[in-house]
């Protein structure tokens, strides 16, 4: 499969998607630990994947997104965007009303 | 070194988006030791543009990023944005 298809199955695969250096339980990044505490404290249930892990999406996903780094956080399909302003919308109250809708 | 690069990041932000004001830090020493870029190349942007004006803070980043793109390649690791426009 192409890779391009690949990520967008990824991407479109979950209401929320997270892209990140290490894993959910074991983040080797501190910008990617920072956005999994984020969702985390908004009960948020998404699909994680490991950028390290797999060197083709580590080397395609920013051709995707048009977004250079990691972590990138999508909901419904859509890129949010990555560390800052994650926690920008996570510290006004909006990541939690973005998680709930795209959850319900 | 981490001069340069500050420089280097200072003088495409200028150009490319004539910032009202604009601050860059070099965090690489939070990050010794850490992979990528010999552990170097970690920078936090405070910028404010008026090209920021009715953007997104998604777009506001890409133009960041967008500025930035042959450094992202080489000399920047990881970068943290605080983009605004002028009130």
């Amino acid at each position: 499969m192409d890779i391009l298809e690949k990520i967008k199955q990824q991407v479109e695969g979950a209401p929320i998607v997270l892209y990140i250096k290490g894993t959910a339980q074991f983040p080797m990044c501190g910008f990617s630990a920072r956005v999994v505490q984020a969702l985390n404290a908004v009960d948020a249930k998404f699909d994680a994947y490991n950028v390290l892990e797999d060197p083709e999406v580590f080397q395609n996903l920013p051709r995707y997104a048009n977004w250079p780094t990691f972590p990138q956080l999508y909901i419904k399909g859509e890129l949010i965007g990555g560390c800052d302003i994650t926690l920008e919308l996570f510290q006004q109250g909006e990541l939690e009303k973005m998680v709930k809708a795209a959850l319900a | 070194m981490s001069n340069n690069r500050i420089e280097m990041i200072r003088q495409q932000l200028e150009q490319t988006l004539t910032p009202q004001s604009l601050e860059i830090i070099d965090d690489s020493h939070k990050h010794v030791g850490h992979s990528g870029a010999g552990g170097m190349g970690h920078f936090t942007v405070h910028i404010c543009a008026a090209a920021f004006e009715g953007k997104t803070p998604l777009q506001r980043h890409r133009l960041v990023y967008e500025a930035l793109a042959a450094l992202m390649q080489t000399d920047i690791h990881a970068l943290s944005i605080q983009a605004s426009a002028p009130k």
